[in-house]
């Protein structure tokens, strides 16, 4: 039951960030600022990760390859796929409803805590619009991250294969172009999309309808980063399934 | 004017709101005393708002609160102040960014005539120097201040303060007592304050609110509250030696 009432809660949280819209020039303030502090104070991690993931692909197909008959251009074509399908676009939303989701919850949460979003109602201000909408918008550059993530994975994927002497150069990058399916890159941008919304939304809705102090705070910023998480592992089969079935 | 009626609020089992049934006068500094939990703070937020009640009305002016749909209620909402126990200043903004955001969400002035109306409010709470700083590097005093200036500087016709003399020293309490009286007068405001700081009900109580256990026990004004015989008021109000002094020294003086 305490489920059921959670969702509702969450969906009518939603329709309500949509309700009353605050000023546009000082959304567009909010949004700039939100931008800096989700997309691009996340790149540096995103851009780390995703480099020694593509390199441990590589790593891992080459091991993996014990017969002669395989064509060495697997590695590449292996990494290829393994990035852009899943490494880039569900491994790196994982990584941001950690990064960026607990940083929603917790500035949120705070500012339950010190009344400061009562503050903002008592004023007459849509809290939600005021403190969700820009954190949507800003995340709908979310899918520029996510193709970053591709290319360095990639990258990550050939200095690994080249350099630790697993493959030629023109191997690796023969396996990239082989078999090609322009469509694997739109389906990635759909689900990062799909993602984008659930970092920016599940944890607002934690950190917003958060009650009690600062210990509170953190557990819900946990709390936050387990659902956040679930919620895209479930998207993720759904739109694989429907997408890709 | 506030007139509220029959007022009830409960959180599952608990009666926390019994009919409360009482009007707070233009002008005129409203006091809401009573110890911890008889209902002071959820009485406030359900006259702003913040908090449905179960039964009962909250009339501004005659309109009913409680029938309005919440954008008519934000609407309202922005003829109100309300200086927060604990500030709830915008931690990421400046002392000046705090008392400009109301103008800046909800006027078309210029930025010059922000500036000019914030530099006016800041100057009114005694806060020349502290524009540029953030209200981590204020005092309490200082914050409580900017709390009063965010408050007042769209003119509201409704002042709301929720202990704003907590964690503050005697003086500074005064100072605030004092600053909220005089705006209270000066712009004719209807100021509802939630107190139980004894200073003030002695110092600023032109309408004071007794509640107890949920219940409006008792109600009158500070000069009431030496002559009552109420119990549960003397009980709370003079729970100390020095007020208990201080009420005999007045009545003494009376007869």
């Amino acid at each position: 039951m305490s489920y059921m009432t959670s969702i509702g809660s969450y969906a009518i949280m939603v329709v309500e960030t949509f309700k009353k819209p605050t000023k546009w020039h000082v959304m567009r303030t909010l949004i700039l600022k939100e931008i800096d502090e989700l997309i691009y104070g996340s790149m540096g991690i995103i851009i780390f990760i995703s480099f020694f993931i593509g390199g441990v692909v590589a790593i891992q197909t080459a091991l993996n390859i014990s017969n002669p008959l395989i064509p060495k251009n697997l590695i590449g074509f292996a990494t290829r796929q393994s990035v852009i399908l899943e490494f880039a676009p569900t491994f790196t939303s994982i990584i941001m409803a950690g990064k960026v989701g607990s940083y929603i919850t917790s500035s949120i949460g705070t500012m339950r805590v010190t009344e400061q979003i009562d503050a903002l109602e008592v004023m007459g201000v849509n809290s939600l619009n005021y403190l969700v909408f820009p954190k949507i918008v800003a995340m709908f550059l979310y899918p520029f991250v996510v193709a970053i993530a591709m290319y360095i994975g990639i990258f990550g994927g050939w200095i690994a294969g080249v350099f630790g002497g697993f493959s030629s150069s023109a191997d690796f990058v023969e396996g990239l172009q082989l078999d090609f399916i322009p469509y694997h890159v739109t389906y990635s941008f759909i689900k990062s999309v799909v993602f984008a919304f659930v970092i920016a939304t599940v944890p607002s809705y934690h950190g917003y309808y958060m009650k009690g102090g600062a210990l509170e705070v953190g557990k819900a910023a946990t709390v936050s980063f387990v659902w956040t998480s679930v919620v895209i592992i479930v998207l993720n089969y759904i739109l694989t399934q429907l997408m890709l079935g | 004017m506030i007139e509220v009626g029959d007022l009830y609020k409960s959180f599952g089992d608990t009666e926390v709101l019994k009919g409360i049934s009482t009007s707070f006068e233009k002008g005129k500094t409203n006091l809401i005393i009573g110890q911890s939990g008889s209902g002071k703070t959820v009485f406030m937020k359900c006259m702003l708002g913040l908090i449905n009640p179960d039964k009962g009305y909250i009339r501004y002016e005659g309109r009913d609160y409680s029938e309005m749909a919440l954008a008519e209620k934000r609407n309202l909402r922005q003829e109100m102040g309300m200086v927060f126990q604990g500030s709830a200043l915008f931690d990421s903004m400046t002392v000046e960014g705090n008392v400009m955001f109301p103008l800046d969400m909800f006027t078309r002035q210029s930025r010059s005539e922000m500036q000019d109306r914030v530099d006016f409010v800041l100057k009114r709470v005694n806060l020349v120097d502290a524009h540029k700083k953030f209200p981590s590097e204020i005092s309490g005093g200082m914050q409580k201040r900017v709390a009063i200036a965010r408050a007042i500087v769209m003119n509201p016709k409704y002042l709301f303060c929720d202990e704003p003399n907590s964690g503050l020293d005697p003086k500074t309490a005064i100072l605030i007592d004092n600053l909220i009286q005089e705006i209270t007068q000066e712009y004719n405001i209807t100021t509802v304050i939630n107190t139980h700081d004894m200073n003030s009900v002695m110092e600023i109580g032109e309408k004071i609110v007794f509640l107890k256990d949920g219940w409006k026990a008792w109600e009158g004004s500070n000069k009431d509250i030496f002559r009552t015989d109420n119990e549960a008021v003397t009980n709370f109000v003079y729970s100390s030696e020095l007020f208990k002094k201080v009420r005999q020294m007045y009545l003494e003086e009376r007869n």
